[in-house]
């Protein structure tokens, strides 16, 4: 096995990109599942976060290993900005709507923070 | 078939997975903000199959799709949760016919007794009851 033969190199980024691939496939999975069975507002909400964030950076992993350009990278990577930028603002939105149209039972909170203003 | 062949054709089959559960909770709700995150589940699964298309075709045309996509379900989210959150309670389900039928006889019912207490409350303001009308009615006119 020779190490400075580049298709080796070629050959090891396809099958890191097909792991990464899956990994983020299965993440996506566990959302799917995750929002179909768990009982409440905020636990689905938990379900969601697993493809938006840790899923769709693995998945544009694999996918910037396969491509191998740099343009494609950039913008594989202007994703994940983005993504990360707007996925905590949406899940805050919902949240607190959830919140304020009584969907979730302020007794089953650790912190609460919406409410306990006035401590 | 090659590993990226294999790898695409499970990753695709556990997305279209995710994307069926996500579209189950889009059925049941309850309320219209589970529907949002199951909406964004299914954001992500869209994403996602783009991005194994991306990487088992080796094509870079569909790039920009995942970036206008990570922008619209944001916009889409935010819109649900800041305007259409509040619903009634009275909308969260759809009503069976035998409900329907109760709810709009108990409203015929409501708007006839209303009726009925003003023909009365008219009666009784046109011709004042007599000493001896036990019962208020007014007496017959």
């Amino acid at each position: 096995m020779n190490l400075d033969d580049p298709d080796i190199w070629v050959a090891v980024a396809d099958v890191a990109a097909a792991v990464f691939l899956l990994l983020g496939a299965f993440l996506t999975f566990s959302a799917g599942v995750g929002v179909v069975r768990f009982p409440n507002l905020l636990a689905r909400m938990h379900a969601v976060t697993k493809p938006q964030v840790l899923g769709l950076i693995l998945m544009l992993v694999g996918v910037a290993l396969r491509l191998r350009s740099w343009p494609a990278v950039t913008m594989l990577a202007l994703v994940v900005v983005f993504q990360l930028l707007t996925s905590p603002v949406a899940a805050h939105m919902v949240g607190r709507a959830g919140l304020r149209t009584r969907k979730v039972s302020p007794d089953e909170l650790e912190v609460d923070d919406y409410t306990d203003k006035a401590d | 078939m090659s590993v990226m062949g294999i790898a695409a054709t499970v990753a695709t089959v556990l997305i279209a997975a995710a994307a069926v559960l996500a579209i189950v909770r889009l059925e049941r709700g309850p309320s219209m903000l589970d529907r949002t995150i199951a909406f964004d589940v299914l954001t992500s699964t869209i994403v996602g199959a783009v991005a194994v298309e991306a990487a088992w075709s080796r094509r870079t045309e569909s790039i920009p799709i995942l970036v206008v996509l990570s922008l619209v379900g944001f916009i889409g989210s935010v819109a649900i949760a800041r305007f259409a959150a509040v619903e009634p309670e009275s909308e969260r389900r759809i009503r069976t016919r035998e409900e329907v039928a109760a709810e709009n006889a108990a409203e015929i019912a409501a708007l006839e007794a209303e009726l009925e207490a003003q023909r009365r409350a008219r009666r009784r303001g046109s011709v004042p009851p007599r000493p001896d009308d036990a019962d208020g009615e007014g007496g017959a006119v």
